[in-house]
């Protein structure tokens, strides 16, 4: 087994990153995820990774550079934050559709405006159809599995698709809590060689990349593509049982929480669901039947799965910390749509919460559930999507 | 032609075979084709250069034919080409005429 040492979120992943060592890596710094770059940086310089570094002007230059050397057959890495991955956004579907396995840590902040440096989902959610696989962390140690397993995901040979972990901006990236680190030999075991499938510097092996696709090929492309991630469903339980061998950590498609027989159910992503998790022990003890659905891999959506899960539910609240305005929070949707295509029918409601790195304490969580149990009794929801711990 | 079905294709719409641009015939987009009038040709090789679509055969050092099969008739090669004595040696004739 690894050693266990106190350390932030972003140490932890620039840790991985160096126990990679990719090839290449284009990054461009945005607070919250700077210190995984400059972490890295150094190990760059001190030589203590392989890695061509390539310090570039914007994020829209990072994410092509990326690609480029992707394209050219490397294992290519990369970080950011917020408006770093909206700047990205053009690339980012260049990236997917041109099936290219680049890796990326994506510390979760705002997005402007107004400007805000802290933590919620709305860059994530933002990039939701960009065709990155995506995979979510409560802590900075699922934070640390992930980006291993991202790469497994991302480069098997099934899927071939860029993939991004997910954490809390400051949330988890700058706070310190305890973790367990893998051996770099045994994470070098695990990640194994990348075998590019159609490398530019392949001279003998001329290739085009990036050619104008017309009406009468684009739509079979996508359709491809959207098999390719949905494959990844399968594949993220295969490389999580390979990951369970090499760490005693075991990974699913989500993690259910205390679920089994649960007639409250409440949906939670990333670090609030570990606050919430200890409220639902305390309904538990005082016999109030509630458990706790936390999405991981929300890119490819485990519908099915999920469904299956809440299906006993009668009454379920999906957290959102991002919003979609004028609609429902991202997450509501997908889960309501998990229930209705299930032909579940349980009375849902929508909580936006924590935008802008606004606390979530036990507390909302615990007012939240209470609502639920009267929700539970009189059958009635009322207004379905509302804004929780905001100011009158 | 049966096109492909959409697992028939390469990811990311990449081309693994090099050159096969040939086989897709640009010629049907033109509206107006380039004629050569060889008698006022100084064979200076100004369209075989400037063709962006190496629509210009040469051979031996000497132009040829037109290439009707990709040359989608932009008209650069006549715009640029010199003639003899002010006599162009291309001309653009519309199309169906
Ligand atoms: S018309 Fe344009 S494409 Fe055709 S031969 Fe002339 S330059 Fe080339
Ligand atoms: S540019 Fe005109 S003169 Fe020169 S080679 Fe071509 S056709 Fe002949």
């Amino acid at each position: 087994m690894g050693k266990k040492l106190a350390i932030t979120g972003n140490q932890a992943l620039a840790e991985a990153m160096r126990q990679i060592n990719p090839d290449v890596c284009a990054a461009y710094p945005i607070t919250p995820s700077t210190e995984i770059m400059q972490r890295f940086a150094s190990f760059v310089s001190d030589g203590v990774v392989d890695t061509e570094l390539v310090t570039v002007e914007s994020e829209h230059s990072a994410m092509s550079a990326c690609i480029g050397a992707s394209a050219a057959g490397g294992r290519v890495m990369t970080a950011t934050s917020s408006q770093g991955l909206a700047l990205m956004w053009e690339m980012l579907h260049i990236a997917s559709g041109m099936r290219l396995p680049i890796a990326m840590t994506l510390v979760n902040r705002a997005l402007s405006a107004p400007i805000n440096i802290h933590g919620d989902h709305s860059d994530g959610m933002g990039s939701r159809d960009c065709g990155w696989i995506q995979l979510y962390s409560e802590n900075a140690q699922e934070a640390y599995d992930n980006i291993f397993q991202a790469v497994r995901i991302a480069e098997h040979e099934d899927i071939r698709l860029p993939a991004m972990v997910c954490m809390d901006g400051f949330i988890i990236s700058h706070s310190i809590e305890s973790m367990e680190f893998l051996p770099d030999e045994v994470i070098r075991d695990f990640i194994g060689e990348f075998k590019p499938k159609y490398p530019l510097l392949d001279v003998d092996k001329p290739v085009t990349y990036g050619p104008l696709v017309l009406p009468d090929f684009y739509i079979e492309f996508k359709r491809a593509q959207h098999e390719a991630i949905n494959k990844a469903k399968k594949v993220t339980l295969e490389v999580a049982r390979e990951f369970e061998k090499i760490s005693g950590r075991s990974y699913g498609l989500f993690e259910p929480y205390r679920l089994d027989d649960a007639e409250i159910a409440i949906v939670l992503l990333n670090s609030a669901a570990g606050t919430a998790k200890d409220v639902v022990d305390d309904f538990r003890n005082k016999g109030i039947r509630v458990g706790l659905l936390k999405p991981r891999l929300f890119r490819p959506f485990p519908y099915e799965e999920i469904a299956e899960a809440l299906g006993d539910a009668k009454v379920i609240c999906v957290f959102d910390r991002a919003d979609s305005f004028g609609g429902f929070g991202p997450m509501y949707m997908e889960i309501a749509s998990a229930m209705m295509a299930a032909g579940s029918s349980p009375l849902m409601v929508n909580k936006i919460y924590g935008l802008g790195g606004r606390d979530f304490m036990p507390e909302d969580a615990e007012a939240v559930i209470k609502e639920m149990t009267g929700i539970l009794d009189t059958g009635k929801t009322g207004t379905l999507k509302e804004y929780i711990g905001v100011r009158e | 032609m049966k096109l492909k079905g959409w697992k028939e294709l390469e990811i990311g719409a990449i081309i693994p075979e090099a050159g096969n641009a040939e086989q897709y015939n640009t010629g049907s987009w033109r509206a107006s084709r380039p004629q050569w009038i060889e008698e006022n040709c100084i064979q200076c090789l100004f369209c075989w250069i400037y063709c962006p679509d190496s629509s210009v055969t040469v051979k031996d050092s000497k132009r040829g034919e037109f290439d009707y099969g990709h040359c989608k008739g932009c008209g650069v090669c006549a715009h640029e080409c010199p003639g003899k004595k002010g006599k162009k040696a291309i001309v653009m004739v519309e199309e169906g005429n």
